[in-house]
């Protein structure tokens, strides 16, 4: 039998090889070569600074919104609202960034804190719902993502241009640009968001293992009953969990609003930043540094399989089923845990 | 389980950044391109008589959108085949999958060493200008909007004018003077449609009706499909859709509609010829599409580019006279000689410049104003 | 001798715990067979290796003297063994029926043949006298009946042997007794039982033979009629264990708690508690005694803030305490040891050390200014383990892998360690071992000395008897009799229990 820390190193390895095997077969199958594929994937996310800059510039806004849901999720709430935080964010941090004048730091901070709170409010309303009147916050949540978009659209459409698609860019002061880094890795747009990303995680640590407050929150999340026995208020605790969670979602646009694009622009459809968030705080188990390691793995997917198509020839279609398969076999470690457990348990 | 996760990803990213290490070391001397080695472009046309390579940039609807991406892919390959190029050396495209690739993507090609790069979209217009001013020496193309720069080449397409002959077309085949128009996005470049429409509509007829709504998405058929049914409910015989995907639902709608009892219904395809996608067995609800030949476009541009005439700076305009835009008449049927010497006459006027086809909702009013 | 199920030698080993070494059970055809040992002691591991669930290091399995392999479940169901967890696995929204067949279904034609497995399910249960409806949904009948409609399930599923884990845990006292003969009427038609328990009155009344488990070790099997509780008790827990609570009497104070025309209405809306008055005075433990569902759970979470009243007036040392908010109501001096450890009195996933400062992590030493100190905590936690013998690998475990009575164990280290005025146990030994039991009544008596107000709800008569100083009735939602334990005994107290129907007419 394997001892809990082998076992611990070894399922995680062997459910990436599994994802990475069934991509290939998929590939092979369908006549492309598994091996030009993969380093393909390898050179459109690392094969040179301007991809590895490109790869971090994904990673900022995973982290981000990997945080919100992880945060959420550790309250006990499931807050799918996270891709409409990130619009309100967005909207919310390039209109400061672009329709008010202020020294630089200062401008830039504004405007981060316009995010949050941005997205902190539409974390609120949801929060506010469930704990005075028990609407499922899934539910709420899910309505107010359409708010948030088509409201977005309407104020960038109204209120910041008149009838434009897209709004000015950020001012400088207000950019989260990094020219030097953006120099070293050949114009990629890579910004100081990922500082902020990191930072946020780190606060998301502190606060829910160090502070009183996240102890509360945790132990709301676990067990609310046993919550109000030991005089904890669910009820307050589930609201600042949403807006918590509202907040970084909101930096989590905040990243593309004032790092990656620069502007707001008109949009047909969700962001995915968002949604993709729940997929990387499952996968990083709702901790902080799990959801850095996950964002750090989605960004690197999402950008890598760009290249592939190019590189490689393997179509579209077929790179997003690869992808999807190896975050399958990623996520469902638990399956291959069994598998062992059956195994080491027949062979007693 | 929460330690498994862990350790997985930790592993997993460790290793991936060990060979990113490892492999910029090592380096591939080809790969490692940055502006600088833009002046070497042996690399590329082994397969070709020419060194000339040429790719596009898709925004999220892809190359089988059955639209623009489509029509522009098809150029290109048009262009490659005439040339003898290799898809994926000679010529290639490169698929977005969200807003924040473009970018990424037309760096990509850059740094493949493709000479002459086309964003297809006015999604585009941003990063094609960011991109565009990062290297100077290759040149880029912009279809569909207007984007700044010396190694910029700006197609548009006058979709107003065509979309005033689909006007013409639908108001002269409607037997309830009602009509309908489904948009992708509420924006400048829709916003033409529309005028093009209704001012061509109310130009045969002033008193005719036209529903107008936006989807506000350009893929979702579900929200085409809805919108449509509710127009078709309210009276309206054929519905103009300048919205990408969300059309294929105007048509999905249609074909039901026609299936299921003597209703007659028409929808007007933009873009390509969407003949295809109205075909019913025997009958077709595509009465006719507003075709704007982006594929010619991109054919133009890249031979201009190939024989060193690239038309850097400039704003490439494609209407009625150069058959940049008109209107198609696969339907033989549906399309019938009266129609078409109709259109055909208004196309002469726009042509001629006799009438002045509005591009916005305000010169649209105007326009219609002045028809009263 | 010809035995249906023998487990010869057993050792099963865990990463660092030896959870059976060498144990024998060998049960006789027509036999009820306790398996007796404290919590943690490894019966449940022995059933699990029985039941294919877990794969033994040692030993050898038979069953009807022939050696088996039990694999998985399915093998032990195939074999004729059959297990009445304690947890019921039954669907709520479906009928007897319906839950007895799931998985086993009759097909005609590829449909449920509900209406032929209805009879037979009717037609059992009245061989056995089990006396189910068969077309009841399981949300509609009682715990008992429930716990009768899993029986039939095993006998449906042609169980020779049945294990019963801990059946009357949850029961009502005429529910345990209608049990017992449904035990009997088992074995007559020659099915075999083993029953796991600690209960020994339960073993003294039912059963023929008894095993007993201490600390994963088989200790020996007895006969029935050649021992007594006593006997057992120390078997089990490997030392002498007096039953009678030894407690001077009672000398106590002045009123703490004070209950005035109380009103408590249950989440429907119906008034639960009607106009209840109580008081408890420093320095004595008030047992109140009733059947469940009687008020008492509302009453308790009026107490402590969990759920507010409708009317009336709670007082605390003479200072209001009525409708306060949980937190203030613990502020305010009052301790409660909840009747559901896990759902209300642990968060089973956080460390045991965690769990001792629930209530009081806001407070320094715990933390300053909003930041935990776990150094503070932690080292409280552990001198709490140690002083309330709370048997746990270190502070760090989590709550959920403790056994029962060492989660109970370090509930009331936390409460019993804020030195609060009034003392609420609700249920304290529900599901515990003597060992454990006598502790708690200990300390529950010891509070009591030190001048603390205790009151304790309980359905175990046995237990209001053993350790209060006064007895409250409880029934429907009011306190109808006040006695002392020593001028009554169980046989009053159940008719009081069932609202004093009448004086000399049957048990209640």
């Amino acid at each position: 039998m394997f001892s809990n820390r082998t076992f611990n190193i070894v399922v995680p390895i062997v459910s990436v090889l599994l994802g990475l095997l069934a991509g290939a077969v998929i590939m092979v199958s369908f006549g492309y070569n598994p091996v030009a594929g993969y380093a393909a994937m390898w050179n459109g996310a690392f094969g040179d600074a301007y991809f590895l800059g490109e790869t971090v510039r994904q990673v900022t806004p995973y982290i981000l919104s990997g945080l919100a849901v992880a945060f959420a999720m550790r309250a006990g709430l499931l807050n799918i609202g996270v891709e409409g935080q990130v619009i309100v964010g967005w909207l919310a941090a390039v209109w400061i960034g672009s329709s008010f004048g202020m020294p630089p730091v200062v401008h830039v901070l504004v405007a981060l804190l316009a995010a949050a709170v941005a997205g902190g409010i539409w974390g609120f309303v949801p929060g506010l719902l469930k704990a005075k009147l028990g609407v499922h916050e899934v539910i709420v949540t899910i309505m107010m993502n359409y708010i948030a978009l088509y409201l977005s659209n309407s104020v960038i459409r109204g209120v910041l241009t008149d009838g434009e698609d897209r709004t000015g860019n950020v001012a400088e002061t207000a950019s989260l640009a990094a020219p030097w880094l953006r120099e070293l890795t050949f114009y990629s747009r890579i910004h100081y968001g990922f500082i902020v990303a990191l930072v946020m995680a780190f606060t998301m640590w502190f606060l829910l293992n160090k502070t009183t407050r996240g102890f509360e929150l945790r132990a709301v999340g676990s067990n609310p009953f046993a919550s109000e026995y030991a005089g904890m208020k669910v009820g307050r605790n589930i609201i600042i969990a949403m807006v918590i969670s509202g907040g970084f979602a909101g930096l989590a646009g905040a990243m593309e609003g004032l790092g990656t694009f620069q502007y707001a622009s008109v949009s047909s459809g969700f962001t995915n930043i968002g949604f993709d968030g729940i997929a990387v705080a499952l996968l990083g188990a709702n901790t902080a540094i799990g959801v850095i390691l996950a964002a750090i793995l989605f960004g690197t997917l999402k950008i890598g399989a760009l290249n592939m198509p190019t590189e490689a020839g393997v179509p579209t279609e077929l790179v997003d089923i690869v992808i999807a398969l190896i975050i399958l076999f990623v996520a469902s470690g638990y399956i291959i845990r069994w598998v062992f457990l059956k195994f080491s348990k027949e062979g007693k | 389980m929460r330690r498994t996760l862990f350790l997985l990803t930790l592993v997993l990213t460790f290793g991936l950044f060990l060979a990113a290490c490892g492999s910029s070391d090592s380096g591939g001397g080809s790969e490692s391109s940055g502006s600088d080695s833009k002046s070497e472009e042996e690399g590329s046309g082994e397969g070709g008589n020419s060194d000339f390579t040429v790719a596009m940039v898709t925004d999220t609807g892809g190359v089988d959108d059955k639209s623009f991406n489509q029509s522009a892919w098809e150029g290109l390959q048009e262009f490659g085949k005439e040339n003898n190029l290799e898809e994926n050396k000679g010529y290639d495209y490169a698929q977005s999958e969200s807003d924040a690739d473009y970018t990424t993507n037309l760096n990509r090609l850059v740094r493949e060493d493709y000479n002459l790069i086309f964003g297809i979209g006015f999604l585009l217009q941003p990063d094609v200008e960011k991109v565009a001013s990062q290297f100077p020496e290759t040149n880029f193309s912009l279809v569909d909007a207007v984007a700044e720069g010396e190694n910029i080449a700006s197609i548009t397409f006058k979709e107003h004018q065509g979309s005033f002959l689909a006007g013409v077309a639908a108001a002269n085949k409607t037997e309830s003077d009602h009509l309908g128009f489904v948009g992708g996005v509420d924006s400048e470049l829709i916003n033409k449609f529309e005028s093009g429409f209704r001012a061509g509509a109310k130009t045969v007829n002033p008193d005719i009706k036209i529903d107008v709504q936006y989807a506000e998405s350009f893929n979702s058929a579900d929200q085409g499909k809805l919108i449509a049914s509710n127009m078709y409910s309210q009276g309206a015989d054929v519905i103009y859709h300048a919205a990408g995907g969300t059309g294929n639902g105007v048509f999905s709608e249609a074909k039901d509609r026609v299936r299921g009892g003597d209703e007659k219904v028409w929808v007007i395809g933009v873009d390509r010829d969407q003949h295809e996608e109205g075909a019913i067995d025997d009958t077709n609800v595509t009465l006719t599409s507003m075709v704007k030949r982006v594929d010619i476009a991109v054919q133009d541009v890249s031979k201009q580019a190939m024989e060193g005439e690239f038309p850097g700076g400039e704003v490439v305009e494609y209407g009625l006279e150069d058959e940049g835009v008109s209107l198609a008449r696969t339907n033989e049927e549906a399309m019938t000689e009266e129609i078409i010497s109709t259109v055909e006459e208004w196309k002469q006027k726009i042509i001629d410049g006799e009438v002045e086809v509005p591009m916005t909702r305000d010169e649209t009013e105007e326009y219609v104003s002045s028809l009263k | 001798m010809d035995y249906v199920i023998e487990m010869l030698n057993i050792r099963k080993e865990f990463p660092g715990i030896v959870a059976n070494d060498d144990i024998t059970l060998q049960v006789q055809k027509g036999e009820i067979h306790a398996l007796l040992g404290e919590n943690g002691a490894g019966k449940s591991t022995l059933m699990n290796v029985l039941f294919g669930l877990y794969k033994p290091e040692k030993g050898s399995i038979r069953i009807q003297g022939e050696e088996v392999n039990v694999e998985d479940p399915n093998v032990a169901n195939a074999l004729g063994i059959g297990m009445v967890h304690q947890h019921f696995m039954l669907v709520d929204t479906f009928t007897v029926t319906e839950n007895i067949v799931l998985g086993s279904e009759p097909n005609k034609a590829g449909t449920v043949d509900i209406k032929r497995a209805e009879k037979e399910v009717q037609a059992l249960s009245e061989r056995y006298g089990l006396n189910v409806d068969a077309t009841a949904k399981i949300r509609d009948i009682s715990v008992g009946m429930q716990q009768r409609a899993e029986i039939l399930k095993t006998l449906y599923r042609g169980a020779e042997i049945l294990i019963l884990d801990e059946p009357t845990a949850v029961l009502t006292p005429q529910e345990i007794k209608e049990l017992t003969q449904i035990m009997r009427d088992l074995v007559n038609e020659g099915k075999s039982i083993i029953l796991i328990t600690h209960k020994l009155k339960e073993i003294m009344q039912v059963c023929d033979k008894c095993t007993i488990i201490r600390k994963g070790k088989g200790i020996g099997t007895v006969d029935v009629k050649d021992t007594n509780a006593t006997e057992l008790a120390s078997l089990m827990v490997g030392r002498e264990v007096t039953f009678k609570t030894d407690k001077t009497k009672a000398t106590p104070g002045e009123n703490a708690l004070d209950i005035k025309n109380l009103k408590v209405k249950d989440s429907r809306g119906v008034e639960m508690v009607k106009d209840l008055n109580l008081h408890v005075r420093q320095g004595e433990i008030v047992g109140v005694a009733g059947v469940d569902g009687n008020g008492q759970t509302e009453l308790v979470e009026a107490l402590t803030g969990l759920k507010k009243s409708s009317a009336g007036e709670i007082t605390l040392n003479n200072r209001s305490i009525y409708n306060l908010e949980p937190r203030k109501v613990t502020e305010a001096g009052v301790a409660h040891i909840p009747q559901d450890r896990h759902k209300h009195g642990l968060l089973l996933d956080f460390p045991i050390g965690e769990n001792m400062v629930m209530q009081s992590y806001y407070l320094e030493p715990n933390s300053k200014r909003g930041i935990l100190n776990f150094k503070n905590i932690y080292k409280k936690a552990k001198s709490l383990i140690e002083e309330y013998d709370v048997r746990t690998p270190d502070e760090y475990t989590k709550a959920r892998s403790l056994s029962g009575g060492n989660q109970q164990k370090a509930i009331i280290a936390r409460e019993v360690d804020r030195s609060p005025d009034l003392l609420i146990a609700s249920q304290p030994t529900r599901g515990l071992d003597v060992g454990a039991i006598e502790f708690i009544h200990n300390k529950l008596i010891e509070e009591r000395d030190k001048g603390r107000a205790v009151l304790l709800v309980s359905f175990e008569l046995d237990e209001i008897l053993n350790v209060s100083d006064r007895i409250a009735v409880m029934f429907d939602g009011k306190i109808i009799e006040e006695v002392k334990p020593e001028e009554t005994d169980e046989q009053e107290l159940g008719l009081l229990m069932a609202g004093r129907k009448s004086e000399k007419q049957g048990e209640a």
